[in-house]
């Protein structure tokens, strides 16, 4: 048997608020299904489970608030022997959401089977619907898909009113066994305004915690990028518009193949060491439209093709602003990658988001007058920087790190 | 498809993804990165959205054409056919 769990989807998440189980006792769950949606500072989030069987009981009800690594079901093994129940990041500092209680702890990539995000309702194919923040949210609530409601206000866009009157009819079918949450009791019914406020309390914690305890060290580099940016302009100049790649995703694959050469920055803290992690799973930082931050996993980001990257990276940012973030993107990043540069800035030094030991920042490409042997050419240029937490690695690491992610980036075709 | 079905089209588009945006108050001479905060990403997908609903390919290097509301309907109305 198996302990599905109240997970740690953040430095500082201490409790979570079941807003809904997506599953019911009896249904079979497979390790990677999302089962539970929890309402944390940083929004609703689906809970994946991690253990593959039988839902057995549930032990809270939608509406409760409970401390991180309550157990909020259990799951009975199923006969077909699929995956075996596992830890996925126990001994990490960020709990996993599901805890063997038979069989021995094994480390593993968590969302390795978890379902495409487009199979699913609230994910890639509802955030590409017209609809507003607050229709999406109810829809959520009131566990309506609206990929299957024709909108009825401006230009098809869903209302919150379609919403509403779709709630009873979808309803229906599901299980009563567990009554859909009504907003009262979701609790904290929060508008944007308390949303935002909360998601900049988060952030504040964090930081302020970072800061308090980590001591920092900063390094920067300028990078010659101007055979990065010749080859993305060729390779999208030959591809359809559907398949054309970002420079920030050469940038998250050059630093996920440089971290292969100094993997101390790819590194959790325990509270008194720092525990190399094996998979490297870059936190991209986007900036949510209405205010705030997340930096979820792009998985196992070294193994991945620069397509499978960009079609990964594009779908995640869609599901960031939409609010549709599951529990492994965001408990699971080794390191973040932030790139402000989009807004003209030179250079960015960020703040460590804890347990984490390392952040890689990118500014903005600029063109830029550059020796190349000894004659002044113009050349595109980005300034790389490493904040990186000294009780760690050294500046000669850290130097180390950003020499590989200049000598990587210079051969843009191998990423 | 006429000069304001095709500021419909686009504000439609720019709608999805800029929810949160008033698009009434847009200047149609300014950037509408400065006003409506989209960033590459934001940009690909008007770009792919374009594609998909107006059968228009437009070229990266093409991309500063679309800065702004008017050169938008600009580049778009030069790319396909217009009636009235």
């Amino acid at each position: 048997m198996a302990e599905f769990v109240m997970p740690k989807l953040g430095a500082d998440m201490t409790a979570g608020t079941l807003v809904a189980w997506l599953k019911q006792p009896g249904d079979i769950v497979e390790r990677g299904d999302i089962v539970a949606q929890v309402e944390t500072d940083k929004g609703v989030i689906d809970v994946e489970i991690f253990a593959s069987g039988v839902l057995e009981k549930l032990f809270v009800q939608p509406g409760e608030k409970v401390p991180v690594g309550t157990v909020l079901a259990t799951v009975t093994a199923s006969d077909t022997g699929s995956a075996a129940p596992t830890i996925p990041r126990a001994s990490q500092g960020i709990a996993a959401a599901t805890v063997a209680t038979t069989t021995p702890a094994a480390v593993g990539p968590p969302a390795a089977s978890a379902p495409s995000a487009a199979a699913r309702p609230g994910t890639s194919s509802a955030a590409r619907m017209r609809m507003s923040p607050s229709a999406r949210r109810l829809a959520r609530e009131r566990g309506v898909d609206p990929t299957q409601l024709a909108g009825s206000g401006p230009a098809g866009a869903i209302t919150r009113e379609d919403i509403l009157q779709a709630a009873p009819a979808q309803a229906a079918p599901r299980d009563t066994t567990i009554p859909p949450p009504s907003p009262a009791a979701v609790g904290p019914a929060s508008g944007p305004s308390d949303q935002r406020a909360r998601m900049r309390a988060v952030i504040a914690a964090a930081m302020s915690r970072s800061k308090r305890e980590i001591p920092h060290y900063y390094l920067s580099n300028q990078v010659d990028l101007e055979r990065a940016v010749t080859w993305l302009a060729e390779q999208n100049r030959q591809r359809a518009v559907t398949q054309r790649l970002l420079i920030g995703v050469l940038f998250l694959k050059a630093v996920a193949l440089a971290l292969r050469e100094v993997p101390e920055l790819n590194a959790l803290w325990n509270g008194s060491a720092a525990e190399p992690i094996s998979a490297i799973h870059v936190g991209a930082a986007i900036a949510l439209r209405q205010g705030g931050l997340v930096a979820p996993a792009l998985h196992h980001t070294d193994q991945q093709s620069l397509d499978d990257l960009m079609r990964k990276f594009r779908d995640l940012v869609a599901r960031a602003r939409a609010g549709a973030l599951r529990s492994s993107e965001l408990s699971d990043p080794t390191i973040t990658v932030t790139s402000l540069g989009e807004q003209g800035v030179d250079a960015v030094y960020g703040i460590i988001y804890p347990p984490q030991v390392a952040l890689v920042g990118f500014g903005k490409v600029v063109e830029r007058p550059w020796v190349v042997g000894g004659q002044v050419e113009v050349r595109h240029v980005v300034e790389t920087t490493l904040s990186a937490d000294h009780r760690v690695t050294d500046g000669h690491r850290g130097a180390t790190f950003l020499a590989a992610l200049e000598r990587i980036l210079q051969e843009p075709e191998k990423l | 498809m006429n000069a304001s079905e095709l500021r419909s089209q686009v504000l439609t588009i720019l709608g999805d993804i800029a929810p949160e945006a008033d698009l009434s108050c847009i200047a149609p001479d300014k950037s509408l990165r400065d006003q409506i905060d989209i960033d590459s990403m934001d940009l690909l997908n008007f770009v792919i959205a374009l594609h998909e609903r107006l059968h228009v390919d437009i070229p990266e290097a093409d991309y500063p054409q679309l800065a702004t509301l008017d050169g938008c309907l600009r580049y778009l109305s030069a790319a396909i056919p217009m009636s009235g």
